[in-house]
């Protein structure tokens, strides 16, 4: 699941302007057997997500708004029961989820006094059923339904991976008799910056070409693709603030990364895609 | 080379001068009438071999006395023996300071001795001039030739006096150390030099001047090493020797700052810039005090001066201008036209008056064409030196001079003598030099080196004196020396020597210590919230730290790029962060963290500061490395620079440092740079305090050594963080005072000195170094203090508080006399080390360049400061070789020169070129033990890294006592038991033997052989004590909350430690310790110990049965959304799921629910809020069903039992609340509306399970039902509603009990799933 920089851009290069569907999803893994379906999955999340980023301000405009709602309005007069808003969002290119959230908020803005607040608009989203207006629901809960990758059920997918890795990590740590300091205990303890785990004992990592192994103090588990976007992200934001606090560590990406991303072991942030096998503990009989 | 300003004294002195020189011609054998009254006239050497044509050279009459003196006897003292003592207790001249003055002395003279008297004859720590029997007659130096006539009458006319046997060379240095008291043994020459009292501090410099200015013709084609060289020739323009012109070039390369002189000026046009710089320096120059009107023609000549600036030799003169010392150079052409002028003028007399040349040129002049560069070495020979006597002389009294520190460095002197040796050929004197030689000067103008022989004569004259000094050097050097072909032919005793020494000397095992993790560790005790005043702060610090390393980390990446400039780079990113230190607290943080940093990066043994500026690794000595360490260290010599700045480089910030240089200076932050140097000061009163554990003198035992190591480790690591942080403190402190500006002069000095001398010292190092003097730990003070003071500005120097410092050192540096080694004296390397920082600091450019030769008088005043206290650190042999050159790289440029010299003539002993044989990668992967061993000490390392540093103080600990009790207890038990073996053995062999008597020695030796074999159980032993002992203390001594992970850890480290440093010395000593145990034996009995129990240790296992197996939670949302996805559409038409399909998610749910290894909280609720949503969907079915286009739906059995599933799953399976009122939200219920023919019973069925289940309370389904009334349903829906709600009603109810339960069990369910 390591991807060199070639392989990944050969499959980025196919999820431009694939809209986030299941039936997209489908086709993908067609066109890429050979890998696992979380990498490709991972890695077409984290695609669509820059390509919202960078497309988000012109659905926000007011008049791009307008135009949608309008077009919703007219859509649900003409047929209720058609996936109107789900249509619109693949029409426009923007995530369905975002699609519900715009027209959600626009059809709130007309029908309530006070404008809508983000914990309302949130719970809605989690919970069409609340919605006022029964057809609405129904288009926002079909888009959210199909959406995979924005909306709370993705959400709370991407938090439930994200957590069962941790797990999964923490027992595999305990297996091999590692004790460490999980992030609760260390931001109980008072630290600003808190790692998944931090080793009570720093172990070593054997490279296989290598002779030399690299230290680990502290161990990061993510439950996707690293790319070079969100690796960048995370070592501005994370690693290096861990480095900075506790010296060299290790990165597990569960869903695989960009081999050329791992090119700062001597500085002392490795990154695996699995837990490393080759470990070396502190012997308990050194001489 | 420095060039030492002479002192001046008045101009009275003159007519001293001038009388005493006369005396001085009277006693000579000859003089010349003509010059007579230019320079007071040296005798001549009666003895000159015939060889030196040059019959007015002079060399000084060889006296009997001298002559007859084996060389062996003079050369100076092997370590053990102390032949200066004895020599000098042998001399009858050499009175010791303590004996009562001399009468001899007139009472002025007398007088004016005792101002000048300097302490260490008091102090009695220095013997008197410790020249040794050589004190015959002195000459002294011949050639000087007088710049401006009067400038040299001086101190030529006291070596004059010296030459003229009148006085012995042991008399004359004591009388230069501190006066004529000395002399009282023989009042004759106390007379004499009494009379020449005045002159008596200009001798050293003088003395130093003229070796350097009669060397300038030698060393032309010196290696390109930086050296200062001795230029002292700028003081005497006029002098006979004059600078051959063949030198120029070469010599300004070897002496860049130097080139004095006005003649090499005047010859060439095309001087060195680097000349040029140099004299328009007159800062750097000897000055000598203008007595008369010509003289003041002479003054802008340069000195020679130390090169602060790292003068790269060869290279960019420009790199003189950017010194940051300011150095300021102003340009001094109206004295270099001046010059010039006398020079020519002398030049042209020349040729008339002195046909004869003096030297032998004729070989040289033959044998060397133009170009001196492409020249083959001249070969020295032994039989060809000229002047003997007077080379040995001239040898021995600056040897004295060296030996009694009365020269500012030592090791700089030791360079220069060594550049002697190596010089590569003699520049031809012009004819017109010679012949100027010859006329109008007398002899004592006459050039001292007048070939390759002299030189090398007089070089390895001076260094058979120095060979204490030379012993202790490194095994390169030494090696270097020994295999010098040169020494070799003039002096196979040195040699021989030279080569013992290197054979005996132990190579020093490298004590680097692994890199540690680079980064400050975050420690909850001082870094949490808790420590900071408010959230912001603390957050805004969790952001400066990581600005920190980012900028740190860039650095690193770029800052060896061409082109990328640290301000430019990273300048306004520091600043940006600085500026959000808000609160005083902020700043202490930072500090902090910067400070720690700083010390973690710059100060191991083997970091980055040692290893730039440090000594390049000899390969040869790595061959027994693995070869991993081979490879960095080769890769380490690839890319260290190759030189260093020669032997007195100014102040530099190698490495890493030069990055906290960097952010200090681009963050320019006032409050910064105070909460820094508060900081500093604070650590280093703290580091400077420590209490070092002291050797313990009065264990004979041998295993103290292994207590040794440590005491050495530790004392290596406090003195270098020391430095470096007295560096910056000092780097700091005098930052705003200094500037590109020259140093301010006149009235302008005296206002700025008012100013300055009202602030308090950043740091009370006066006080400091007084208390560390009394204390006897100047060997822990001094390098520190040095340091500081090697930042400091120009004005610095003159204010009181630091000119007292500065006396404290200089009285101090003269105390140090190496020969001396007396009990509770300071080791013999403490020593060296204390000589090599100060002569290392007596050299920077801001620190006054007469401040060497002024203060002398000044130390009368600290006298009493020095009583060393008798067991203090000085004593304790706590600087060993590496510790040296890693203070003092520069002590290197001693080997580079040498090397550079078998490298030059590598055709001779082609075998010496070092060749750096790069290590094939094969082997190394086949090397796991190695690589494992590595590892661990690594991962020890690093282990501490992330713990209070307490932890890492108490393994140590303990490691360390348990290691030294190790071998006690060893001694106790196994030693003692063979020792009881042996006693019974040797009433075996002595009852057979009878009345043998055998040969105790032989016994001795049967004994050892039988006894010995069984040390080896000591290793085992060993191992067990402390894998026994070791754990229990540091569980005793970490605190009882430390987790049982790290405390096993430390455990362990703690056991292979101690281990390791038990074993280490066992096995180097068990047998010498059983032998000498068995011996002692023989006389004595000894008693044994049992041994002692100790507790077990235990350990600790964790494991934890447990298979989860269940599908992960999040597959399972994301299965069921598809499911719901699917259902709420669009589908393409054969998209669908099986029944079987839903019933195995359903199974799937149950055991993910029932593991809940994985499952977090939100997952658990989307689960309920999805199979709720699935339950509405089987009731309303609207899934689509995968089968026969005919039924794309669920039979009525396969959903009753799907919601059977659900039901059992809601009540038993989820512990979070289910949002079951869902099931009955208008949307849910309105599926039904889609669905032809509608089908309640399903939802029945539904809401009758849920309240038989107790699921939901029969109120809350009512409520729920009620309420869907009020959505707008279409009309038959609505009917059929309200037809479901009336048949739900009429159900019967269930017992109230039963409900009652169910409610009071979850009672409000309902209200959670509403807040949901």
């Amino acid at each position: 699941m390591i991807l060199t920089k070639a392989q990944y851009d050969e499959i980025a290069q196919c999820l431009v302007s694939v809209p986030p569907t299941r039936q997209s999803l489908r086709k993908l893994k067609q066109r890429f057997p050979s890998q696992s379906q979380a990498t490709l999955l991972s890695i077409f999340s984290q695609e669509y997500q820059k390509h919202i980023k960078r497309t988000h301000a012109k659905h926000h405009t007011l008049e791009a708004i307008e135009s949608y709602y309008q077009r919703y309005l007219d859509g649900v007069a003409n047929n209720g029961a058609a996936p109107v808003l789900l249509e619109l969002a693949n029409e426009v290119d923007y995530a369905p989820s975002l699609m519900a959230r715009l027209i959600l908020e626009r059809f709130l803005q007309e029908h309530e006094e006070t404008p809508p607040s983000k914990s309302v608009i949130n719970s809605m989203l989690r919970d069409p059923s609340q919605i006022p207006d029964g057809v609405l629901a129904n288009q926002v809960y079909q888009c959210i339904v199909n959406d995979c990758c924005y909306g709370p059920l993705v959400d709370c997918i991407k938090h439930a991976i994200g957590h069962e890795h941790e797990v999964m990590l923490r027992d595999l740590l305990l297996e091999k008799n590692l004790s460490f300091l999980d992030e609760d205990q260390l931001r109980a303890k008072g630290y600003d910056k808190t790692p998944d785990f931090i080793l009570q004992v720093p172990v070593v990592m054997l490279c296989p070409l290598a002779v030399e192994g690299h230290i680990i103090h502290w161990i990061e588990s993510k439950a996707s693709f690293g790319d070079e976007c969100s690796h960048h992200a995370y070592l501005h934001d994370q690693f290096w603030s861990y480095w900075n606090r506790f010296g060299p560590g290790l990165v597990i990406y569960w869903y695989g990364f960009i081999q050329e991303l791992d090119c700062n072991r001597e500085r002392g942030i490795l990154l695996k895609a699995c837990f490393p096998t080759d470990i070396v503990t502190l012997c308990h009989s050194i001489a | 080379l420095r060039r030492y300003k002479v002192l001046g004294s008045s101009n009275s002195d003159s007519d001293l001068f001038s009388r005493l020189a006369q005396i001085l011609q009277n006693g000579s054998q000859k003089s010349r009438s003509t010059t007579q009254c230019k320079t007071p006239g040296s005798p001549h050497n009666p003895k000159t071999p015939p060889k030196s044509p040059g019959a007015p050279r002079r060399s000084p009459s060889a006296s009997p006395r001298s002559s007859s003196l084996p060389r062996t006897s003079s050369s100076s003292p092997s370590r053990a023996g102390r032949p200066h003592h004895d020599q000098r207790s042998s001399s009858p001249h050499l009175g010791r300071s303590k004996s009562p003055p001399s009468h001899s002395g007139s009472s002025s003279s007398r007088r004016s001795c005792q101002q000048e008297h300097c302490k260490p004859s008091k102090n009695g720590l220095k013997g008197s001039g410790s020249l040794h029997h050589h004190s015959a007659s002195t000459k002294n130096p011949p050639g000087k030739k007088p710049q401006s006539p009067q400038s040299c009458i001086r101190p030529a006319a006291a070596r004059a006096q010296f030459e003229s046997r009148q006085v012995s060379v042991a008399a004359v240095v004591r009388w230069i150390e501190r006066s004529t008291q000395s002399l009282e043994g023989n009042p004759g020459e106390a007379a004499v030099l009494s009379a020449l009292q005045p002159l008596r501090k200009e001798f050293v410099p003088f003395l130093l001047n003229f070796l350097r200015e009669q060397s300038s013709r030698i060393l032309p084609q010196g290696p390109p090493t930086p050296a200062k060289a001795p230029g002292a020739s700028a003081a005497l323009p006029g002098r006979p020797g004059g600078p051959p012109r063949g030198s120029r070039g070469a010599r300004s390369q070897l002496f860049p700052p130097t080139e004095p002189q006005g003649a090499a000026a005047a010859e060439a046009p095309l001087a060195r810039p680097v000349a040029t710089l140099s004299r328009t320096k007159p800062s750097r120059r000897i000055n000598p005090t203008p007595v008369s009107e010509e003289r003041s023609l002479s003054k802008p000549k340069t000195c020679f001066t130390s090169p602060p600036i790292s003068c790269v030799p060869s290279s960019q003169p420009s790199a003189l201008d950017t010194s940051p010392w300011g150095l300021g150079l102003s340009p001094g052409c109206r004295s270099l036209q001046e010059e010039r002028e006398m020079l020519r003028k002398e030049r042209s007399k020349q040729p008339q008056q002195s046909p004869n040349p003096t030297c032998p040129t004729p070989e040289l002049g033959s044998s060397l064409p133009s170009r001196a560069g492409s020249l083959p070495d001249e070969p020295a020979d032994p039989a060809r030196v000229s002047s003997r006597p007077r080379l040995e002389l001239v040898a021995l009294v600056y040897s004295s001079c060296i030996a009694e520190n009365l020269v500012p460095n030592l090791f700089l002197e030791l360079f220069f003598v060594l550049q002697l040796l190596t010089a590569r050929r003699m520049v031809p004197t012009k004819d017109s030099d010679l012949e100027l030689s010859l006329g109008g000067v007398d002899s004592l103008e006459s050039p001292l080196f007048q070939s390759i022989h002299d030189c090398v004569f007089f070089a390895v004259q001076v260094l058979e004196h120095q060979f204490q000094v030379l012993s202790y050097l490194d095994k390169g050097t030494l090696k270097l020396l020994a295999e010098n072909e040169r020494l070799l032919c003039f002096s196979p005793a040195l040699q021989g020597r030279l080569r013992a020494a290197y054979e005996g000397s132990v190579a020093k095992v490298s004590l680097v210590m692994p890199p540690s993790a680079q980064a400050v560790s975050f420690q909850p005790e001082t870094d949490n919230r808790a420590n900071f005043s408010s959230d912001r702060a603390f957050h805004t610090f969790k952001k400066q730290r990581d600005v920190f390393y980012e900028v740190l980390r860039e650095w690193e990446d770029r800052h060896e790029e061409p082109g990328w400039d640290f301000e430019k780079g990273l300048g306004s990113r520091i600043r940006a962060m600085m500026g959000q230190l808000s609160t005083a607290c902020s700043h202490g943080h930072f500090v902090r963290l910067f400070q720690k940093q700083l010390l973690q990066m710059c100060q191991s043994l083997g970091g980055a500061g040692g290893t730039v500026l440090g000594e390049a690794p000899d390969v040869l000595s790595m061959l027994g490395a693995d070869k991993l360490g081979r490879l960095r260290r080769l890769q380490e010599r690839l890319v260290a620079p190759q030189s260093g700045g020669g032997p007195c480089p100014p102040p530099t910030f190698p490495g890493c440092q030069g990055f906290f240089r960097d952010f200090i200076l681009s963050a320019s932050s006032f409050q910064f740079n105070q909460h820094l140097m508060d900081s500093l000061s604070l650590k280093i009163r703290e580091l400077n305090g420590l209490a070092l554990p002291q050797h313990e003198p009065s264990d004979e035992d041998g295993e103290s050594d292994v207590d040794w190591q440590g005491e050495r480790r530790q004392f290596a690591v406090v003195l270098l963080s020391l430095r470096l942080l007295a560096k910056f403190l000092g780097f700091v402190a005098f930052l705003p005072y200094r500037g590109p500006e020259p140093p301010p002069t006149g009235e302008l000095q005296d206002s700025i000195l008012a100013l300055r001398s009202q602030v308090p010292p950043v740091l009370d190092v006066r006080t400091l170094l007084q208390q560390g003097l009394r204390a006897g730990r100047a060997v822990l003070t001094v390098p520190w203090l040095v340091e500081f003071l090697s930042f400091a500005d120009h004005v610095a120097p003159l204010l009181d508080y630091y000119r007292s410092v500065f006396a404290l050192l200089l009285h101090l540096h003269r105390s140090l006399v190496l020969s001396q080694d007396s009990e509770g004296e300071m080791c013999f390397m403490n020593k060296l080390l204390l000589l090599a920082v100060l002569g290392w600091l007596f050299q920077i450019p801001t620190i006054p360049e007469d401040l060497f030769f002024l203060e002398e008088g000044q130390l009368d005043a600290f006298e009493a400061d020095t009583v060393a206290s008798e067991h203090g650190l000085d004593s304790v042999p706590v600087v060993d070789q590496q510790l040296l050159y890693t203070c003092c790289p520069y002590i290197g440029e001693l080997r580079k020169l040498l090397a550079s010299w078998v490298s030059g003539s590598s055709g001779r002993s082609g075998g010496f070129v070092r060749k750096i044989t790069p290590t094939t990668t094969t082997g190394l992967g086949a090397q796991p033990p190695q690589t494992s061993q590595g590892l661990q000490t690594q991962l020890a390392q690093a282990f501490f890294h992330n713990q209070p540093p307490s932890l890492r103080r108490t393994v140590e600990f303990v490691a360390e006592r348990i290691g030294s009790n190790c071998v006690k207890h060893i001694k106790a038990t196994l030693v003692a038991d063979l020792v009881h073996k042996a006693e019974s053995l040797l009433q075996e062999q002595l009852v057979p033997q009878g009345q043998e008597e055998g040969d105790p020695v032989q016994l001795l030796e049967i004994l050892c052989s039988q006894l010995c074999p069984h040390g080896t159980q000591a290793l085992t032993q060993g191992r067990e004590f402390c894998q026994r002992k070791s754990p229990g203390a540091v569980r005793a001594l970490l605190p009882e909350e430390t987790p049982a992970a790290v405390l096993s850890s430390a455990e362990n480290i703690a056991v292979g430690l101690a281990t390791e440093k038990a074993c280490a010395w066992l096995s180097a000593n068990i047998t010498a310790l059983i032998r000498r145990e068995v011996k002692a034996a023989v006389s004595r009995t000894l008693r044994a110990q049992g041994p002692e129990p100790a507790a077990r240790g235990e350990r600790r296992g964790c494991s934890r049965a447990c298979e989860h197996h269940a599908p992960l939670p999040s597959h399972l949302i994301s299965e069921i959304k598809d499911v719901l996805s699917l259902a709420a559409g669009p589908r393409d038409p054969d998209e669908g799921v099986s029944p079987e399909h839903l019933e195995h998610l359903l199974g799937q749910l149950g055991q993910t629910l029932q593991c809940r290894q994985f499952l977090c909280p939100p997952a658990e609720q989307h689960l309920a809020k999805c199979s709720v949503e699935l339950a509405s969907l089987l009731v309303a079915d609207q899934i689509p069903i995968l089968g026969p286009p005919a039924q794309h739906r669920l039979e009525r059995g396969q959903a009753r039992r799907l919601l059977h599933m659900l039901l059992s799953l809601w009540k038993d399976a989820f512990q979070g609340p289910v949002p079951l009122q869902l099931l009955l939200s208008p949307r849910n219920v309105g599926l039904l509306a889609d669905t032809r023919p509608r089908e309640w019973d399903l939802l029945l069925f539904l809401l009758r399970e849920l309240v038989e289940k107790g699921l939901m309370g029969r109120m809350e389904i009512e409520t729920c039902l009620g309420s869907l009334h009020e959505a707008q349903w279409p009309g038959d829906f609505s009917e059929e509603l309200t037809t479901l709600f009336n048949l739900f009603l009429a159900e019967p109810h269930l017992p109230e009990p039963q409900l009652r339960a169910c409610e009071l069990v979850q009672p409000n369910r309902g209200t959670l799933l509403a807040q949901s």
